[in-house]
């Protein structure tokens, strides 16, 4: 065991990462007053100090309560709409690639159509059009109804490989019918894969709500880290010199995207032993 | 190359105009709001008194829009009227059309796009190329890591950390916008150079997350090429080495970098929407941005439409050269 996680250093790095992140939810949820998360709770464009360790912005949040509240939120809609992405995604790829035919090519038509249309652009017009106040959860639920496209297309290739294997066919032989071939042939062999995909689709969900929280559509009433940036670009932070009030986002969004990445990596050097020659 | 073929992704070009104009339409709908209504209460309420008549104005007003005819007939209206290129106005700065608009924004784009996208593709093409081959220089190699960690973050986020870094620390470029404010507008050298010197924070912000994505890509395929049977026999041939990298190595290995290239172009562009954002650059993204701000819908299903058809027009292209790259793929009916 030891002497595999020394070998593979992205999967310890991912880890490491998401694990202080965790810490710091859990010890800030402890320990600090997310209350002051609000605007008008505390003095409003203090740089960082003992009281306020990572300051406070301009209309009087604590940046520190911020993070500690926002952080969960971030995670959660990356969670939601990543579980439902793979989840959506593994059934219609194992469907498409096990029984092929025109399952198969309406299931593969509509991921690839999906997968050239920016999907940006297409939640800015969902989010637009359900205006109003959004909810961490809907906005998970707006991320994931994009989100099953990529898996979709990288369970189903993988799957057309495995489909090939001895092993299928004589479980076929053995008269096992299509969906228990499915669930007890095919899925338990490309498990370390389906994580690698769950993570990547966390992650690209992550990147997705950002990205809208930052254009301003995002739940205004939560603390989310999206919507501190949001903030940040609105009241033109940089220029103005509140460097604190970014960096607290900037450094958070960072260990987050890193942390998923090198887990991805990793798992995916798990996944696909091949890969290790090039790595 | 088949015409056969031709006309098949042709298809779904059109497929996808379509597909993305009827989002459009019924999206919006879905929620029952009444934009019209919405913009006047919002004026009306500007204004700090409630108007009256609100209600007859906006039944003229969705006269004067069609909104008032059944969903299908306005449905059609709506696809002939893209069809036509025709985006309707936009509520914010009325009389001004939605075309209008994104014409002026578009080359703002597709200029920053453009560049950017080339720029990244081919030097980390390139890159991954050299970090798979064996003769390369070792230092190179130094490059990895950091380039793994940029190409894990969002293109707006590095934006951040340079503007900080160049335009406020240092002051060396300029923090906003795509040109000097009451530069004259026109192809003299002190105006291009003005554009470019503020395309430089954007565009960098784009090509150092993009590198590493591409020369990760890379590398791997190439070492799986140089696995090959017909580079062993290369090497037995006696040919130059370079030859060998760039005929038969990089000359295979960049075919499947094609691909991703085409599917990456809708992830590039979302991510570039917010770099323009960010910077204040007056493109697509912008124009988006403060469509969004304003409340000016029929901007925003304008923006989206045309990135849309933008894309798939650009995915089209790539997958017509892709049997021109790749002589093995002909496309014909089998």
């Amino acid at each position: 065991m030891r002497r595999y996680l020394a070998r593979n250093v992205s999967l310890v790095v991912g880890i490491v990462l998401l694990g202080l992140l965790t810490v710091f939810m859990v010890v800030g949820a402890f320990t600090v007053d997310t209350s002051n998360a609000q605007a008008l709770s505390v003095p409003a464009l203090q740089p960082p100090s003992w009281e306020y360790p990572f300051g406070t912005d301009r209309q009087g949040r604590d940046l520190l309560a911020v993070m500690v509240a926002g952080t969960p939120l971030t995670l959660r809609i990356g969670f939601i709409a990543g579980f439902f992405g793979v989840g959506v995604g593994a059934v219609l790829a194992f469907v498409a690639a096990y029984y092929g035919g025109w399952v198969d090519t309406i299931i593969r038509g509509i991921a690839d159509i999906g997968l050239t249309v920016p999907g940006l652009l297409v939640l800015i017009i969902i989010a637009v059009s359900l205006k109003g106040t959004l909810t961490v959860t809907q906005m998970a639920l707006i991320v994931a109804s994009l989100s099953w496209l990529n898996p979709t297309r990288t369970i189903r290739s993988q799957v057309l490989t495995l489909r090939q294997r001895g092993f299928v066919e004589i479980a076929r032989l053995n008269g096992m019918s299509g969906p228990e071939i499915i669930f007890f042939e095919l899925m338990p062999n490309l498990l370390p894969y389906l994580a690698a995909t769950l993570v990547a689709a966390v992650s690209n969900a992550i990147l997705a709500s950002v990205g809208l929280e930052v254009l301003g559509l995002g739940p205004v009433e939560s603390p989310t880290i999206g919507m501190t940036l949001y903030w940040v670009n609105f009241n033109a932070a940089i220029i103005n010199g509140w460097w604190w009030w970014w960096l607290a986002p900037l450094v958070v969004i960072l260990i987050v995207f890193l942390g998923l990445f090198f887990l991805t990596v990793g798992l995916d050097e798990i996944a696909n032993p091949r890969l290790r020659r090039a790595v | 190359m088949g015409l056969y073929f031709v006309a098949k992704r042709f298809g779904v070009f059109l497929v996808i105009v379509w597909l993305a104009a009827t989002l459009n339409f019924f999206l919006p709908r879905l929620s029952g709001d009444d934009p019209v209504a919405n913009k006047l209460m919002e004026q009306a309420s500007l204004g700090g008194y409630a108007q009256a008549g609100i209600a007859e104005m906006v039944k003229v007003y969705n006269q004067h829009f069609g909104l008032d005819k059944p969903l299908l007939t306005q449905y059609l209206n709506y696809v002939g009227n893209v069809a036509h290129g025709d985006l309707n106005y936009s509520i914010a700065n009325y009389p001004r059309t939605v075309v209008d608009m994104i014409a002026e924004a578009l080359p703002w784009t597709v200029g920053l796009l453009g560049m950017t996208t080339l720029v990244s593709f081919a030097l980390g093409t390139f890159l991954g190329a050299l970090l798979a081959w064996p003769g390369a220089p070792r230092w190179l190699q130094w490059f990895m890591p950091p380039l793994w960690a940029l190409h894990a973050i969002p293109f707006f986020l590095l934006g951040l950390v340079l503007m900080w870094l160049l335009a406020f620390q240092f002051q060396i470029l300029p923090i906003f916008g795509g040109h000097s404010p009451g530069a004259k507008v026109g192809l003299t050298v002190g105006f291009v150079l003005d554009v470019l010197r503020h395309a430089v924070l954007p565009s960098l912000s784009i090509v150092l997350v993009s590198v590493g994505g591409w020369a990760l890509a890379m590398r791997g395929m190439m070492v799986t090429t140089m696995g090959e049977d017909y580079v062993t026999f290369a090497e037995a041939k006696g040919l130059r080495s370079l030859t060998i990298f760039m005929r038969y190595c990089m000359r295979n290995a960049i075919l499947p970098q094609t691909t991703a290239l085409a599917l990456a172009l809708g992830q590039i562009l979302s991510g570039a929407v917010l770099v323009e954002v960010i910077f204040g650059y007056p493109g697509i993204g912008a124009l988006l941005f403060q469509a969004i701000q304003e409340n000016d819908f029929f901007v925003i299903q304008g923006v989206v439409f045309t990135v849309i058809v933008g894309l798939g027009f650009a995915t089209f292209l790539l997958d017509i050269l892709y049997p021109w790259l790749d002589p093995r793929i002909t496309y014909r009916r089998s």
